[in-house]
């Protein structure tokens, strides 16, 4: 809907004749009109797709420079501040601000054309979901420009992207950099829940006829099992950042350890939302996973009931685990057991997952496209962060690990090497879906390629400085400890990934120009939004479709072998 | 062809996995070279679960480069889809029971070191110190011998025929920090409002290296920790030496340099047994000379540093919370020439 859909008044060659230039702006204004006021999912995920590579780009810049600071030990490209300011605005802006809502993205733009219908249940509540996340985010990088300014890195906050009390009070976070980091946490915690009520509702209340909840795309499914948990996590938190702002302007005491508060009860608060936060992250990972992997193996899904059982059973165990976080705090000895069992508990619907995914595989023919090939590298990447996400819940080792690299490079082996994954696998999957055209296949592999290698040089080799004692979230570090040529390696693996980065980008720009015409169904897919064109027509389906089965593009394909 | 590097890249990364402990064994600050019993309980239940997870990484990882090789499209292929399964509930309860049998040994084994390290029996001829956080360097205190340093924590070698475990009480003066010497023991919260506890025993004489490890400001990245071993003897001496009252004066340019010293904001802070600076927030300065390093691990301890130092912190440590005072030459040289004298 990029055109206006009103006829022009007066006549029509004169008009343009005169004032090409006035028309062209108007046309301008009015584009960014419809975009700013749309409704439409489909826009709204574009929007909340472009807004988070947009992030992607500013989270990524900082990683640079953090890493340019840490190549060697004593180097001082950054001082403290503005490394402190950096690494909290990194990991900030990559959780809340790119991984989140890249996939509120996605789902806005597919569950709905998943489920043969017209729109989201929510609409306006949508459109109020997205500008409230996008605001959050202005909110936060508005913190640059306060107080010393750009070079200083402003007013940015600078306390760790888990903000540990009371190091956020006021005798110790002066000025407005901690209120700059709740206020937008707040906001875009409210985008979340939004959209979060938004995709359960539309799951469970808006499926064309036929659409049973088992025969839901797992996409959906593991949309709605995010979505949960968003409600049940991101409340405590925006409870929590309340809470803090209590403290700091109206003489509450929750946090606040010189007038009798508990810095425990923030870690409490803090990480009862931040482990389920992992899982609403990799959820939906997991449904592009689980979309892509049959269609490229040309295999239905291995065991789709218990796919969506071990997801729920993730989801529902992930509430229980919080406390990983805190093995070293001094909890007791039956409450650090516990936390660890209840931790490797989560790995058995995980290894479950992953056996399904390779039933999958087996006995398919696989074809190595660009999706399935970072489909693959995901596999293989989340089996290692699930195993040194195993080591990590074995408390006395975690007593070891906790804050050291190690962590780091675990927790980067997930949100990188799983969940970014297959948010590029989704790209080269659905982009022609959203634009009519291919993605560049050329382009496609050097950008796995490079990023893969880029990856492992980076994270791999990143486990190593934890376990010879580095602790994350130091601006600097001796000359003895022997962490130099590690980092130094690390480092030019992050410049790596950045230029698959460029590639990549590079490749959505140049694709939508000249990229292959891609027509409804470019990988012989088997969901509905294979059945109606690309670019989806605004309506989505000219007629409303009815399924008789999971894979209502399998019936039609195959009349004779229906599901 | 992109299998082929496929599984170079698998077989590099279990490469990387095995080779870990060994790589890391030749650090000073290395979890792998444990050098009191905390650290190598953790040690041996890390390789047992680096054994068990290699396994299951070999096991799974070598299973999906087979079926990725196995079934990948032929070029030969007719086009045709291959047969449809869509489960198979033997199948799958077999690799539900595995994971949870290795569940439960994991877990058995992982409650044992908890509740050994955790629940470790104190015995009388224990050594009691208590560490106190501070943005950014740590206050040491030995409450059986009065004794009060910083940053430098001196413990006797433990051994099994006499052993002197260090129980270390563990708090803050303002945010979160964390005690972690990694040869030692594992790393332990330093809370305000809260007394964590800690042991080591050390089982040789040295110095062990570690750092706070809980982001706690500016300098976090400064906040370094260093622990002596020593000979019971040595330790007794030490602890004699620090009981000492401060050096007095014993000439005029040192008797003017304790004047200037305590004519200034110093004595707020910092404290010298026997003078009247008594201040808290800084370290204790009574036998600072006996001390390598200076503002918690971030430079040796000479002269001309601490000469820098005093003149303007910020050359060593930005965030440090002690100020510049402006002093003229002639004022820091003065106290420094004080300073020194404090063994």
């Amino acid at each position: 809907m990029s055109e206006s859909s009103m006829p022009l008044p007066g006549r029509l060659p004169e008009a343009a004749a005169q004032g090409t230039r006035a028309d062209a702006l108007g046309n301008i204004v009015e584009i960014l009109h419809d975009w700013v006021t749309t409704v439409d999912h489909k826009k709204i995920g574009i929007l909340y797709i472009l807004y988070s590579l947009t992030m992607l780009v500013a989270g990524g810049i900082e990683i640079l420079l953090i890493r340019l600071q840490l190549a060697g030990p004593r180097l001082n490209v950054l001082s403290g501040e503005v490394f402190n300011r950096l690494f909290t605005m990194h990991g900030t802006t990559m959780i809340f601000f790119v991984a989140m809502p890249i996939f509120v993205g996605f789902a806005n733009y597919l569950v709905p054309l998943m489920l043969g219908v017209r729109d989201i249940a929510f609409p306006r509540l949508n459109a109020f979901s997205f500008w409230m996340t996008a605001f959050g985010g202005l909110l936060l990088y508005y913190s640059f420009l306060g107080g010393t300014g750009l070079q200083g890195a402003g007013t940015a906050p600078d306390v760790g992207w888990f903000a540990y009390a009371p190091l956020t009070e006021r005798a110790f976070s002066r000025g407005h950099s901690t209120d700059f980091w709740a206020l937008a946490l707040i906001l875009s915690g409210f985008g979340s829940i939004g959209g979060a009520i938004n995709f359960i509702t539309t799951a469970f209340c808006l499926r064309c006829k036929g659409m049973t909840l088992f025969r839901m795309p797992l996409f959906v499914w593991l949309m709605v099992v995010s979505s949960v948990l968003v409600i049940l996590a991101v409340s405590p938190l925006t409870a929590a950042q309340a809470m803090l702002l209590i403290d700091r302007y109206l003489g509450g005491h929750f946090f606040d350890t010189q007038a009798g508060g508990s810095a425990t009860m923030w870690m409490h608060f803090f990480w009862i939302f931040g482990h389920p936060e992992v899982y609403v992250l990799i959820m939906p990972a997991f449904g592009i996973a689980s979309e892509v992997i049959p269609v490229f193996s040309r295999k239905a899904i291995f065991g789709y009931p218990a796919m969506v059982a071990a997801s729920v059973s993730i989801a529902f165990v992930s509430l229980s685990v919080w406390a990983h976080h805190m093995f070293t705090i001094g909890m007791s000895a039956a409450g650090n057991a516990f936390f660890a069992l209840s931790t490797m508990i989560v790995g058995i619907p995980t290894g479950i997952k992953i056996f399904n995914w390779l039933a999958t595989l087996w006995g398919g023919k696989i074809r190595f496209e660009v999706p399935m090939l970072f489909s693959l590298a995901f596999l293989f990447q989340f089996l290692i962060a699930g195993l040194t996400g195993i080591m990590l819940s074995v408390a006395p080792f975690n007593w070891q690990l906790h804050n050291s690299y190690f962590v780091v490079a675990h927790f980067h082996y997930v949100i990188v090497g799983a969940i970014l994954m297959m948010v590029f696998a989704g790209f080269y999957y659905w982009y022609p879906k959203v634009t009519g055209r291919m993605l560049d296949d050329r382009l496609g592999k050097l950008h796995f390629w490079l990023f893969v290698i880029g990856f492992h040089v980076t994270f791999d080799v990143m486990h190593i400085p934890g376990i010879l004692g580095m602790p994350r979230q130091i601006y600097t570090y001796e000359v003895d400890r022997g962490w130099g040529t590690l980092n130094f390696i690390v480092t030019i693996g992050a410049f790596i990934q950045a230029i698959a980065i460029i590639i990549f980008v590079l490749n959505l720009v140049v694709s939508l120009f000249k990229g292959k015409i891609a027509g409804p169904d470019p990988w012989d897919a088997w969901t509905l939004e294979w059945t109606t064109a690309s670019p989806p027509h605004a309506y989505n389906f000219d007629a409303e479709p009815v399924v008789y089965s999971a894979r209502p593009l399998w019936d039609l394909k195959h009349p004779d072998d229906p599901d | 062809m992109p299998l082929c590097r496929k599984i170079a890249l698998a077989s590099l990364v279990a490469m990387l996995l095995c080779g870990l402990p060994l790589i890391a064994g030749e650090s000073q600050t290395s979890i792998f070279s444990p050098q009191s019993a905390p650290a190598r309980s953790i040690v041996s239940i890390s390789y047992f679960t680096l054994a068990i997870t290699g396994l299951i990484f070999a096991v799974v990882g070598g299973l999906l480069v087979y079926v990725i090789i196995r079934f990948r499209r032929r070029d030969t292929d007719d086009g045709s889809e291959p047969p449809q399964i869509f489960g198979s509930t033997q199948i799958e309860l077999s690799w539900t029971i595995i994971p949870v049998l290795i569940v439960t040994v994991i877990f058995l084994t992982t409650a044992r070191v908890i509740f050994d390290v955790q629940d470790a029996p104190k015995p009388k001829s224990a050594l009691d110190v208590t560490v106190v956080g501070h943005q950014f360097w740590w206050e040491v205190r030995y409450p059986g011998s009065q004794v009060t340093t910083a940053n430098e924590l001196h413990v006797p070698v433990s051994s099994a025929s006499a052993p002197t475990p260090t129980f270390i009480k563990l708090t803050s003066a303002d945010v979160v920090h964390s005690f972690w010497v990694p040869e030692l023991a594992g790393k332990t919260d330093v809370i305000p409002n809260r007394i964590n506890e800690l042991w080591i025993a050390p089982e040789k004489a040295g110095l062990f290296e570690g750092q706070c490890a809980q982001f706690c400001g500016a300098e976090h990245a400064l906040m370094l920790l260093r622990v002596y071993a020593d000979t019971p003897e040595n330790f007794a001496a030490w602890i004699h030496q620090q009981q000492q009252p401060a050096a007095t004066p014993q000439s005029d340019a040192v008797a003017q340099g304790r004047k200037q010293f305590e004519a200034q904001a110093c004595i707020n802070c910092h404290a010298v047994a026997g003078t009247v600076a008594n201040g808290r927030f800084g370290p204790d300065l009574t036998h600072l000379m006996s001390r390598d390093t200076l503002a918690s691990g971030a430079m040796p301890n000479t002269p001309e540093n601490l000469a820098k130092w005093i003149d303007d912190p910020d050359t060593f440590k930005r965030g440090s919370l002690m100020p510049s005072m402006h002093l003229t030459r002639t004022q820091i040289d003065q106290i420094t020439t004080y300073l020194v004298t404090l063994k």
